[in-house]
């Protein structure tokens, strides 16, 4: 369905512009003709039951669906202007950062090395003075830093669950993305830490982007400008957040809001 | 009552028929090692480890151009076959998507099982045939046709073992497949993939029949790849079928020193697989 007035255009500035969106799996759709704006450095939350397609749906905006076997794309992506689809999925990725369900810091790599993993990996050389600017910009963007200021060249895995996953988060805005896409960060993680992670959220949006998959009604509420609703792979609805979880426009947002199925 | 104690007797006497029957696969490995060592340390000597073979009756004789050989064989075979195992395990973990990848792997599995005189037979046609003359190059080419199969299946089987959010985490950066298979996926799986080269490595040094019409056997110091090079097995096998006494010895002393190779290339991968399971922390 996802007709037109439960799709509410943002206000202001937009970043992604998203055009009859489809994403396959083989042959079976995950995500279903979705169209929508992406407004610029707020936090939307995708929200929706499980195998309703919301992943499916922030892991096109980087590009990484298609590389699951036999996972296909159709429709258009504007990231400011410029179709996504169409550009080389690298560049994109460079542009479009994104954290994961589990914390996933590269094990065999320091801290540091996590932190500067975007340039290391792809061979770009930093003088010295730079690289200590970057890790220590990065991960205070984190809330990371002081944490573990002194543990610099120690393995990233000996972290809490917690500080790995503000490790990751560190590790993707040290190349400076545009977009940062968060996939379930917290669902893996206890209250304290899930805590922390929101504060951060909602620090972070002052610099960037974010779109944040949460299967945790509340969660969307407390960090969240604008809300996306999916159901059975469609967007049934967008608006902003305060909108959508008071007044919703369709039967099943307000269902699910209502804790009826999810 | 009786019934309880009849039962609990039952118990016990399964244990100790299970325990005896366990130990039972480690006796005659224990057998041969005591049997190598009795009869092979006291050959070892200075002469024994630095000496060329002497003809039988003549003291001092030694092995040493076997050692080197033995050396030289292993390290030429794994710079032939690592390589291709690795990337061929990569291709097989990461790349391969429907029938070419089968192929690859069937054939893998196909090789392992290849009688290794067989793999000499190949080294003889590829090289001592074209070349005119037996050669280490030919012997290591047999070998490495031995390590290649354990060296792909195991590269397989670890980077298999990774988590899909390790490969992830590099894509989402705007890292490319294959630098990601080169900086992340390889560093994280080196313990393993080195454990598989170790008992590649480890099969192959104690083999005979690979180099028989290959690498030939040669009585004299050779550091040339191209020509004939003596091997710790070949020397084995031509002393202990003399009739000669201190040949014989020696054979023992030669046997010892390979055993004892193998045995430290089997320790070190143990130490490197432990380290691999203790990595979690």
């Amino acid at each position: 369905m996802g007709n037109r007035e439960t799709i509410v255009d943002p206000r202001g500035p937009i970043i992604f512009d998203i055009r009859n969106l489809w994403a396959y799996y083989g042959e079976k759709p995950a995500v279903k003709g979705v169209t929508c704006k992406i407004p610029e450095k707020r936090v939307t939350a995708v929200m929706g039951p499980s195998g309703c397609g919301k992943t499916t749906f922030i892991r096109c905006l980087n590009r990484l669906h298609e590389l699951s076997p036999g996972a296909r794309v159709e429709g258009e992506i504007f990231l400011r202007g410029k179709n996504i689809l169409e550009i080389d999925p690298v560049v994109v990725r460079r542009r479009v950062g994104m954290v994961f369900q589990k914390p996933n810091p590269f094990p065999t790599m320091t801290i540091y090395d996590n932190v500067l993993a975007g340039y290391k990996l792809l061979g770009i050389k930093l003088r010295r003075e730079e690289a200590d600017r970057l890790v220590e910009e990065a991960l205070r963007k984190a809330a990371l830093w002081d944490e573990v200021k002194d543990s610099l060249h120690k393995r990233g895995t000996y972290l809490s669950g917690g500080q790995q996953q503000r490790l990751c988060i560190a590790r993707a805005l040290a190349v400076k993305p545009e977009v940062l896409l968060m996939d379930e960060p917290t669902s893996a993680l206890d209250p304290k830490s899930t805590a922390k992670i929101e504060e951060l959220v909602v620090e972070l949006k002052k610099s960037v982007t974010i779109v944040i998959v949460t299967h945790n009604i509340a969660q969307a509420g407390r960090v969240s400008d604008y809300a996306a609703f999916f159901y059975l792979g469609e967007l049934v609805e967008f608006g902003p957040t305060s909108q959508l979880f008071t007044v919703p426009r369709d039967k099943r947002t307000e269902e699910f809001l209502k804790g009826k199925f999810g | 009552m009786r019934s309880i104690l009849w039962r609990k007797f039952k118990d016990r006497s399964a244990l100790l028929v299970i325990t005896v029957l366990a130990f039972l696969p480690a006796l005659p490995l224990f057998h041969i090692l005591y049997g190598i060592f009795r009869l092979g340390l006291p050959a070892f000597s200075w002469s024994f480890f630095t000496h060329l073979p002497t003809p039988p009756g003549e003291p001092n004789g030694g092995v040493g151009n076997a050692i080197v050989g033995t050396l030289m064989l292993s390290m030429l075979a794994s710079a032939l076959a690592i390589p291709v195992g690795i990337l061929s395990g990569v291709y097989l973990s990461e790349y391969a998507r429907g029938r070419f990848g089968e192929v690859v792997r069937v054939a893998a599995d196909v090789l392992q099982g290849v009688p290794s005189i067989v793999l000499g037979i190949v080294g003889y046609l590829w090289l001592v045939k074209p070349m005119g003359h037996f050669s280490a190059l030919s012997g290591a080419v047999a070998l490495s046709l031995m390590m290649l199969p354990v060296i792909v299946r195991s590269t397989e089987e670890i980077l298999r073992m990774l988590p899909y959010t390790l490969r992830e985490a590099s894509l989402s950066l705007g890292v490319n497949y294959w630098r990601t298979v080169i900086k992340v996926l390889i560093p994280t799986g080196l313990v393993g993939i080195t454990t598989g080269i170790l008992v590649a490595l480890s099969r192959i040094m104690g083999e005979t029949a690979p180099l028989l019409f290959t690498a030939f056997g040669n009585p004299f110091w050779n550091f040339n790849p191209l020509q004939p090079v003596d091997a710790l097995p070949l020397t084995v096998f031509k002393y202990a079928i003399s009739p000669y006494q201190d040949w014989i010895r020696q054979a023992w002393g030669a046997s010892a020193v390979l055993t004892l190779m193998v045995l430290g290339l089997n320790l070190i991968s143990r130490i490197l697989a432990r380290r691999l399971s203790g990595d979690g922390k």
